[in-house]
């Protein structure tokens, strides 16, 4: 046991640290989600491409397609380098190049994947993915989002038109999107995961329309997306008519196989948490982190994070002999998560009645405990319910049965909608 | 980065776990609490012995096998999956690694060889009351080279040969190893939560001592040596929570109720899932104990301290919700349910409490944003 590069990898991140010193933007901002403004998403592109130039824009991915020929655990160290330079610039391509282009990847014609995978490699197109919708958030098989053959659009080439109505929701980025994959419903009468079909489509065709949701933290990151008679050729469909549950599973995995850089830093937010008990004092003004309950908490977050921190090391570990890393990975969002969220809500009360304030100019740590008291209950639901998580782990991992469907035997069009 | 266990390590644990799964299967565990017991099982500890894991990390110059640390974490989870009732915590992670760790080469060479083939049992004897040892929790006095006072309890008391007893010599908090079957000592088991590990109150009047390390360096040492110990007790309340996960699992599988496998409601998947989110949790922090303990780092004093406060929580979590998805059979005393919770109590508190753990961990985290 070590923790020590092996010397290819030791060689490798020699090479990175080189280049990046030589090539990394220094102190600039990165795009936060739904906060971001015209210089920054041009820093953002501009850094991708200058990866992509290199072969670090996508390490795992063959060089034919703008990837850089690399291993998995290449591009762990990459991002474990880039993150050590404070560099964060690659949040609007995450979507995209961790799920929409490798779905493409697997499923369109070669004509289809020039035009799109070389792009978005280098930062000048950005994706979406329009999976969930307002009646299918954890159950994302619900859709209802209506695609209809229109008979009269065939043309001689055997394509036609798809006509689409209906909404998606919680898309990330579609405001500044170019392209999405959409998961549209095919065929009412079948059951409801045999009837849908997955498109590739051009965010700014007539008819698509963007909403960004207002979050209760106040950000606006994702957005409500409004389909009105949207056209949509037959030739952008991504895997065959009727089996885009089917493309949905090879996108989700993709997003799942995505393995952290060994699980951030050390204690997570305890080491923060004690520096704050240092410096507010209780009733007898003594320091906070005097006091045994105060202690103990800070105690419990440290363990958790390290634990979370050594369960990134142990897939690290995997990935650099060459295995698949087991499921120990599959907690790490519902511990982090929750976490998350208890971790504010002790901060805010160590503050007492100065809890409240969030304004960064008066408020302890600059407000950072508020923000993640607002922000933590999105961490929670997004990717995964806490339930769903918990079910997953329970059925894939333990083997523990599945839920009782009555959504399985009876066409879609009449499953019950409890409106 | 090679944070995991190596192929030959892995199948020492293997093969541990088959062999315990054969020679300590659950019901002779019970047996050994159901009768008037001798306070462990001799049988066990004897195959135990043959199987060369007492000495696993002891030097080969001492008569041990001198395989490592690693070594001993692979067997000390099994160990604690099966609820071995041994006496091999306190022989091996305590009295052994207290001889590793301050004897001198004199008593190295004197009971290190016996305690690799199991005619010694030694234990530690610290606590003398409710409350975390310390200075002011000591009142056993050594004086002319002999001991007086009272220790309870001491976990395998009843049976082990020799103890390291920490005791004050004008006023210093100083180690001792005391032979237990020598004049001056009388001793008694007592009954605990967790019989199938004995202790007892042991009363020293008058004993006569043999010191261990300077006089003064006591409870330095006794931390140290707890400190090592934590890692590897964490990798049996690993071993624990595992075996609780994989009951309660098993029983929800095959335990219906309402027409289906109870394992289907939600409301025992999602706490079996709570129960694994826990035990990876524990084994990840164990896992750092264990690099700190084989490599002998400096960062072990707190990577055994996430060890233990990570591997207590996993396992009284197992322990008890393992109980509850058994229904009033985990109740019983004839369904193991009881074993592990019985052991995860016992477990947390011999090497000190996790409350305690939590204080001297962010008294170290201070220490080090401090430096």
């Amino acid at each position: 046991m070590d923790f020590n590069d092996t010397p290819e990898e030791a060689e490798y991140r020699a090479k990175v640290r080189a280049w990046l010193e030589e090539n990394a933007p220094r102190g600039v901002k990165g795009a936060s989600l739904g906060d971001e403004d015209e210089s920054q998403m041009d820093a953002c592109k501009a850094w991708q491409a200058k990866k992509a130039a290199a072969g670090y824009a996508q390490i795992r991915w063959p060089k034919e397609w703008g990837g850089g020929g690399g291993t998995t655990i290449q591009s762990v160290i990459f991002a474990q380098e880039e993150s050590r330079m404070g560099v964060q610039l690659g949040g609007p391509f995450a979507i995209g190049l961790g799920m929409c282009i490798p779905t493409v990847m697997a499923t369109a014609d070669d004509e289809t994947k020039k035009r799109f995978v070389g792009p978005a490699v280098r930062g000048e197109t950005i994706w979406c993915q329009l999976f969930s919708e307002p009646a299918g958030g954890s159950d994302v098989a619900a859709i209802r989002t209506r695609a209809i053959k229109d008979e009269s659009s065939v043309d001689a080439n055997g394509d036609f038109d798809w006509v689409v109505n209906g909404q998606k929701i919680w898309t990330s980025g579609a405001h500044y999107a170019d392209y999405g994959i959409v998961l549209v419903r095919t065929d009412p009468d079948a059951v409801k995961h045999k009837g849908l079909t997955m498109f590739w489509i051009d965010m700014k065709s007539p008819g698509v329309e963007c909403k960004t949701i207002h979050q209760m933290s106040g950000a606006r990151g994702f957005n409500e997306v409004f389909f009105t008679d949207v056209r949509i050729k037959d030739s952008q469909r991504l895997g065959a008519l009727h089996d885009g549950w089917n493309v949905s599973i090879i996108t989700l995995m993709n997003e799942r196989a995505s393995v952290g850089g060994g699980g951030g830093a050390r204690g997570g937010g305890a080491i923060k948490a004690l520096q704050v008990a240092q410096k507010i004092r209780d009733e007898n003004g003594d320091p906070l982190s005097n006091n045994s309950t105060v202690r103990e908490k800070i105690a419990e977050h440290y363990v958790r994070a390290e634990g979370l921190r050594f369960t990134g090391m142990r897939s690290l570990t995997a990935l650099s002999q060459g295995k698949t890393p087991g499921p120990e990975q599959s907690v790490t969002k519902l511990v982090q998560a929750a976490g998350m969220q208890d971790l504010a809500d002790f901060m805010v009360d160590l503050q007492d009645q100065a809890g409240i304030i969030r304004d960064p100019s008066l408020a302890v740590e600059n407000a950072d405990f508020q923000e993640m008291f607002l922000g933590s209950p999105g961490g929670r639901i997004a990717g995964g319910t806490d339930e769903i998580l918990r079910n997953i782990i329970a059925e894939r991992v333990l083997g523990l049965p599945g839920e009782i469907r009555v959504d399985k035997s009876m066409p879609f069009k009449d499953l019950p909608t409890g409106r | 980065m090679n944070f995991d266990f190596s192929e030959e390590q892995l199948a020492l644990k293997d093969e541990a776990r088959k062999f315990l799964a054969a020679k300590c299967p659950p019901d002779r565990v019970r047996k050994l609490m159901d009768e008037d017991s001798p306070g462990f099982d001799p049988e066990l500890w004897a195959q135990v012995a043959e199987q060369g894991w007492l000495g696993a990390a002891i030097p080969e110059e001492h008569g041990g096998l001198g395989l490592g640390y690693l070594e001993l974490c692979c067997i000390a989870e099994e160990l604690g999956r099966a609820v071995a009732p041994v006496p091999f915590a306190s022989t091996v992670y305590f009295f052994a690694e207290a001889l590793l760790r301050a004897g001198s080469a004199e008593q190295k060479a004197k009971y290190l060889p016996k305690v690799v083939t199991g005619e010694l049992i030694g234990t530690i004897a610290s606590a003398e009351q409710a409350g975390a040892v310390s200075v002011a929790n000591i009142s056993a006095e050594v004086s002319g080279g002999k001991l007086t006072g009272v220790k309870l309890p001491v976990t395998d008391g009843a049976v082990a040969h020799l103890a390291v007893v920490l005791a004050k010599e004008g006023g210093k908090p100083t180690l001792y190893i005391v032979d237990l079957n020598g004049p001056g000592v009388t001793r008694e088991a007592v009954n605990t939560i967790d019989r199938s590990r004995e202790a007892a109150r042991v009363e020293f009047k008058d004993a006569p001592v043999e010191r261990l390390g300077e006089v003064g360096d006591g409870l330095a040492l006794f931390e140290a040596i707890n400190d090592r110990a934590a890692v590897l007790i964490a990798f049996e309340q690993v071993g624990g929570s595992d075996m609780c996960l994989e009951m309660a699992k098993n029983y929800a599988l095959e335990r219906f109720a309402f027409g289906r496998a109870i394992g289907g409601y939600q409301a025992i998947k999602h706490r079996l899932a709570d129960m694994y989110a826990k035990n990876v949790l524990a084994r990840g922090n164990a896992y750092y104990g264990a690099w700190a303990l084989n490599s002998d780092a400096p960062e072990l004093p707190i990577a055994a301290a996430g060890a233990r406060i990570s591997a207590c929580d996993a396992y009284w979590f197992a322990a008890k919700e393992n109980v509850q998805v058994h229904g009033g059979m985990g109740f019983t005393w004839e369904i193991d349910a009881h074993l592990h919770y019985r052991r995860s109590r016992q477990l947390a508190l011999v090497a000190g409490s996790a409350r305690n753990w939590k204080h001297r961990l962010v008294s170290m985290l201070e220490r080090r944003n401090a430096a």
